[in-house]
Formats: C-alpha cells, structure tokens, sequence
C-alpha cells in the first residue's frame, strides 16, 4: 500500500469569449439552487411524517443524486478555471467531502471526548484525571478488564485457531467450497440475531419439565442437572458468550486464511512431501511461516474486533452476572448511569487499546510508501 | 501402511472433522429455524429436535386414584407400588409404565406407552404473530384467551430497509471521488490526511458516538432517519476511501496519461473510465457497508434511541428478548425475519464480498 504518483494536469485550450461566461454564470446558479434544493430537503427529511418508503426514496434522490450533482457541478466550474487556479482546487472538490465528513464524524469527536473525559459527571467541573483513577482503580472496572482480557485470549484466540483449522483441512477435502459456505454463513448474521440463536441454546427450565435448551438437554440426558449457563459459574460464563462470537467470526478468519494457504507454492509442500516430512510438519513449518503475515493482519483485526464487543454481551445478559465488558461499560456509564466524564473516559480508554494496531497499521503504510 | 492407504485414512479424518465442524456450525442457525415454525405450545413443552421421530413414553390412559392410601403400596393397571415408586414410574410386565403424577393428595395415575412419535406440527402463526402490528388473539392450553400486541417487525424490517439503502450510497459516493482524489491528484496535505484515514480505521466508534450525539441534539435531527444516514456515513467513510484507494491507484498509469493527453479532464475520467473499471470493488463495499449498516445495533441504538416508528429491526429484536425473553416462538421467527436479507445477498453476492475481504485487510 503506497500513495500513487499524481498526474500531471495538461493546460487545454479554455473556451473564451461572452456565451462561455454566460454559462459559467448559469452554472454558477444552477449550482445555488441545487445546494438550495438540499438545504430545503435537509429539513423536508428530518421533520415530515411522511410514510417510511416516500421518504426513504426522497432521501435517495436527495442524498445521492444531490451529492453527485455537487459534485459534478463543482468539477465542471472548478475545470472552467485558468489552470493554476484550476490545478489548485481541483483536488478538493475530489476528496474536501470525503475528508471533512470524516473529520467532522471521527477526528475531531476524538478530541471532543478527550476534553469531556477531564470533566466531572455532568461536564461542569474540570477535574483533570480523577476519571482516570476511577477507572482504573474501581472494582466494578477491574471486572470489565478481567472479561475483555478473557475476550482477547479465548475470543481472538480460538477465532484464529479454528479458521486456521477450517481453512487448512478444506483445502485438502473435495467439498471445500460447501464447507467455507457454512463455517462463513454466521458473517450474515447480525450480533443481536446471533445472541437470539445462542440465547435458545443455552435455554434453561425447572427440572421437572423437559429442556429446551440443547445444550441443558444434552447435559440432562446424561444424567446432569440443567444450569443457567450464562447466569452462574461467573468469571466463566463469560465463555458462552465469547463462544458466540468465535462462532460468528471464524468464518472471517478463514476466507483470509484460505486465500493464504492457496498463495503458498505448491512446489514447496510437494518437495517437503518427497523430503518426508508429515503433514503436522509441513504445516507448522511451511505453511505457518509462509502466512504469518496473514495471521498477524488478522489477529489485529479479530483483536480489535473483540474489544469493542457491545451487542452480544447487552442482548445475553445487559452486563449482568459479571459480564460487562468496556463498551458495555461505556454504554451503561454515559446513557444508563448519566455520567459523561466517566462514560468520555472509558470511551478514551477503548480507544487507547486500540492504539498500538493504528500504530503498526500506520507504520505499515509509511514502510510501503519508500518503496 | 502403504502411502496410497495412508492418504486414505487421512483423507477420511479430514472430512470427519469438517463434518463435526459443520453440523456444529449449522445446528444452532437450524435450531432457531425448526422452532420459528413450531406452535407456540410445543415450542415451550418439547425441544426443537423432537420433531424427528424419536420414541417416547405417551399417556394411554388416565386413572383417578379415588380412596387409597398414600402412605402405603398401592395398585393400579396391574402394578403395585409405594408413593414414591410410583413417581419414579413403575413399568407393568407388558412394558407400559404407570405413573403417579401430582402430589399425595392430589394426584392421578397415567397408564404410558413407549411409542416412536414425532412432534411435527408446523405452523406459519409465529411469524405473522411478529410481523402485525396490530393486536391478536391467543388461546392458551387451558383456554384460558390473551389478547396481545403484535411485535410489528414488518414496520421495523422496512426501516432497516430505509436506513440501510442510503447509509450504503452516501459513502459509497463519497469515497469514489476522494479515493480518485487521493490516487491521481496532487495537493499539499496529501500523504497526511491519508494517513489520518488509515489510523481512523479502526477507532472504535464509542469515541465518537456522544460528541455527534450533542450536535444532533441541537439540531433536533435525533431520531431521524438522516441522523443515522450520516452518521453511518461517517463512520463507514475511512474503510470506503481505504478499500476504493487500493483498488483504483492500481489501475494501469497508461490509461491516466493517455486520456490526459487527449485533453479529459479529470472528472471525466472519474466518471467515464475509473467508475465503470471499479464496479468490482465498488460493489464488494456495497454488501459490506450494507452488511454492516443492517446488522448494526449499536448506532441505530444511539441515534434513532426510544423513536418508535424510526426503530430498525435488531433494536425490535433486542427488546422483544429483553421485554419477552421466554416467548421463543416469536424470538426465533423474529430472529429469521431479520436474518433473511442479509443471507440472501450474502450467498447471492458471496464472490463479491470475499474479494472486498481480502482487499480490505490492511496488507502487512
């Protein structure tokens, strides 16, 4: 990955003369009323009552073709510029949107939840770090770690563990394809669909009537007593919902995995089976360290995935029986318990977490851009 | 063992371990699928897999105990037995079973046969139970009448639906013409703010969810559906720009320079040659972002909040588990209704999907 070099812009001969600056003049106002039109639609969108469809379609109209005909419009006027102005500005009507949206929607709320974070519950009194020391130091807290480390060691780790496991053995079968379909189906599934599907495995009822929950049936047939599997045995019940999340994210980890394995040269495994090496070997010495890369991109982003694990653990249990986890946390701290600066700081810490794959993301980008 | 054996055997224990992978992959998706079309009654009473047939104890014949003494042996349909005996189930020399059922005083005796049964009454009621919105009728095993408040999933699928379409364009537009601006145009912050967008990646959206949310606030847009379609737009931007950027700096330098010479300015070449080349990648982005936007708890959560009639269909989901956890049968058809969409595009537009996968993965 690497910035591309630019090309050059080409002087061409500008139109001159009175009609070409009559229709710059009529662009110019076309332009006008379009941003009017979407001023007006702006408020047409957010205050009418009208059925859901109409004002779905009206937003497709007024985003999209609104958008393109700014677009377009600005393109074209910027293009009747003399060239230097034209070579200048150009570029920012290609990517101004693209970068203030983004810097509207994400940088500077980063900054924005910073400030919020050195301020007490309701955002009146500057407190410095003293949302920090909570957070670090309340019990409450030191639970929502201990789960999210649970999520990272047995999440992101059985995640990479059993799409490497898929993505290796379907390679050698001859129904590899139907295989992927399945092991890859969960990916369609939303997370608060997910926790339905697994809510109803771990089902439990009074002893005296039948199970039916699979899990507690199969527990009970074989002569053990149900459990409400995700209510006790805490800190492990924290299991059964990571085990949702490997389910639904192995999926993703072996498409990246597979498309790896398939990269490696063939030549290499042949030689190695001449040479006699087993299969368990070829594996961890050949196939491992020709994907490396490949598992390390993708244990960043399972890593980060987990982290910021929210719907499961709020359908599953709402961050009862030990189970919060930082987003939980953050959701239950800044719109549940109403206090801004320590919800703002748990929303830093997630993001502090977060910091050393944007690191290695960002150091990765820079590597490929001296090439 | 002979290596073709060996490669036999080995074969074979690979397939034995994707089948046991794949069933346990499969059963819990099939499982809420069985029940969504189960009656409410066995959905409660009986597990989903009793619908194949299985052998089980079935009450023959009902007797009322009259005048006997609990405390001592009792006898009934040929069987004599104490009271705790006969909770446990006695079984007669014909292979029946009797069963006192009940407490001391109050009890009966039910005579049981084991006979292969399979619990296979489907029904479509559970489904459109959820989808109304408007009140209907239940009778329970007693027959005692309820009358209940439909869960309106349909309102809220057509939601997703009007939040989902434009969520997906709105960047997607956005993004084409910023990753074209960032391959082929020449401007002073450049390298940084493409930068920027690679750290942006991957920051969690919790950092930025309350800032906008005061914005909104003033701006009385909380609750609308705009809300959420720029703000799916925002956060989806920086993936968008990512995977497009990729895709459309690698096209071929030639075709930049020629149509330059030719005089093409550059928004002519966004529109009549880059557009049409990158429809592969632009489309893997659309199922991703609409992936993403349909399957998203958390924003819609956060910017549509208690709005009734804005709600998309995972927050319905969320409150029909948190308001009527125990109602499976309306939990597992609502769960299908809103994983329909998302699986259809998915297997109709996998090949897609996978390419945009593997393209988006930042490369290490």
């Amino acid at each position: 990955m690497s910035l591309s070099r630019p090309i050059e812009p080409i002087p061409f001969a500008a139109s001159s003369g009175t009609a070409a600056f009559g229709r710059t003049l009529l662009g110019i106002a076309a332009l006008i009323v379009v941003a009017f039109v979407l001023w007006w639609g702006f408020f047409f969108l957010r205050d009418s009552n009208a059925p859901k469809l109409v004002i779905a379609g009206a937003a497709i109209v007024w985003g999209a073709a609104g958008l393109a005909y700014i677009y377009l419009g600005l393109a074209w006027l910027v293009g009747r510029m003399p060239l230097g102005w034209r070579v200048r500005l150009e570029p920012f009507v290609f990517v101004g949107p693209g970068i203030l949206t983004v810097f509207y929607f994400l940088a500077l709320p980063t900054v924005r939840t910073f400030i919020a974070s050195l301020f007490n519950r309701d955002g009146t009194v500057f407190i410095g770090l003293a949302n920090y020391v909570s957070v670090l130091t309340e019990p409450f807290m030191l639970v929502t770690f201990r789960n999210n480390l649970m999520w990272l060691i047995f999440g992101a780790g059985l995640t990479v563990v059993f799409g490497l496991l898929v993505a290796t053995l379907a390679d050698r079968s001859r129904h590899e394809n139907l295989v992927k379909a399945i092991v890859f189906m969960p990916m369609a599934i939303s997370l608060v669909g997910a926790g339905v599907i697994w809510k109803f495995i771990y089902a439990v009822k009074d002893e005296s009537e039948a199970q039916i929950g699979l899990l507690n049936a199969i527990v009970v047939a074989f002569g053990g007593e149900p459990q409400a599997w995700i209510a006790q045995l805490q800190p492990w019940n924290n299991l059964f919902l990571i085990v949702i999340v490997v389910w639904l994210q192995t999926g993703y980890a072996m498409v990246l995995f597979s498309a790896a394995i398939k990269s490696v040269p063939t030549e290499l495994l042949e030689a190695a089976r001449i040479d006699g090496a087993g299969e368990v070997r070829i594996f961890f010495q050949i196939i491992v360290p020709s994907i490396m890369g490949m598992i390390i991109t993708v244990t960043a982003t399972v890593i980060i995935f987990t982290l910021k694990i929210f719907d499961v653990v709020i359908v599953m249990t709402g961050g009862n029986f030990g189970t919060d986890v930082i987003a939980t946390q953050f959701y239950n701290q800044y719109f549940v318990n109403r206090n801004f600066g320590l919800g703002s700081t748990i929303a830093i810490v997630l993001l502090i977490l977060v910091t050393p794959v944007v690191v290695y993301n960002l150091r990765q980008f820079r590597k490929s851009e001296l090439r | 063992m002979r290596p073709a054996q060996e490669q036999r055997s080995g074969r074979f224990v690979v397939n034995l371990v994707l089948a046991i992978l794949c069933i346990l992959w499969l059963l819990p998706t099939f499982g809420v699928f069985v029940s969504s079309f189960r009656t409410r009654d066995d959905v409660q009473a009986t597990g989903w897999w009793t619908v194949l047939p299985h052998r089980q104890w079935v009450t023959v014949e009902r007797i009322a105990p009259g005048e006997v003494d609990p405390s001592g042996a009792m006898s009934f349909a040929g069987v004599t037995g104490t009271f705790e005996e006969l909770r446990r189930g006695v079984t007669a020399p014909d292979g029946r079973r009797v069963v006192w059922m009940g407490n001391r005083r109050r009890g009966e005796v039910v005579v049981q046969e084991s006979q292969w049964i399979s619990n296979a009454n489907f029904t479509l009621r559970n489904y459109a139970d959820v989808l109304t919105g408007k009140q209907y009728e239940i009778v329970d095993a007693d027959g005692n009448k309820y009358t209940l408040q439909g869960d309106n999933l349909a309102g809220a699928f057509l939601n997703s639906l009007a939040v989902t379409v434009p969520s997906v364009f709105l960047p997607l537009i956005i993004a084409a013409f910023a990753a074209y601006g960032f391959a082929w145009m020449d401007f002073p912050g450049r390298r940084f703010a493409f930068a920027a967008m690679v750290a942006l990646l991957v920051v969690p959206l919790q950092i930025a969810l309350v800032p906008v949310l005061s914005d909104y606030v003033h701006l009385r847009l909380n609750g609308t559906y705009l809300a959420i379609w720029l703000a799916h737009t925002g956060f989806g931007l920086p993936l968008a720009i990512y995977l497009l950027y990729n895709y459309i700096a690698a096209l071929p330098r030639e075709i930049f320079e020629a149509a330059t010479v030719d005089g093409a300015s550059h928004l002519k070449i966004f529109t009549l040659i880059v557009a049409p080349l990158a429809t592969p990648v632009l489309a893997s982005y659309a199922i991703f972002q609409f992936l993403w936007v349909w399957n998203d708890y958390l924003v819609a959560l956060i910017f549509i909040g208690s709005q009734p009639d804005v709600q998309v269909i995972t927050m319905r989901l969320a409150e029909i588990v948190g308001s009527r956890g125990n109602d499976w049968h309306l939990l597992t058809a609502g769960a299908f209704i809103s994983m329909i969409l998302p699986l259809v595009i998915f297997f109709s537009l996998q090949r897609y999907f996978v390419r945009g996968l593997i393209a988006g993965s930042v490369k290490a």
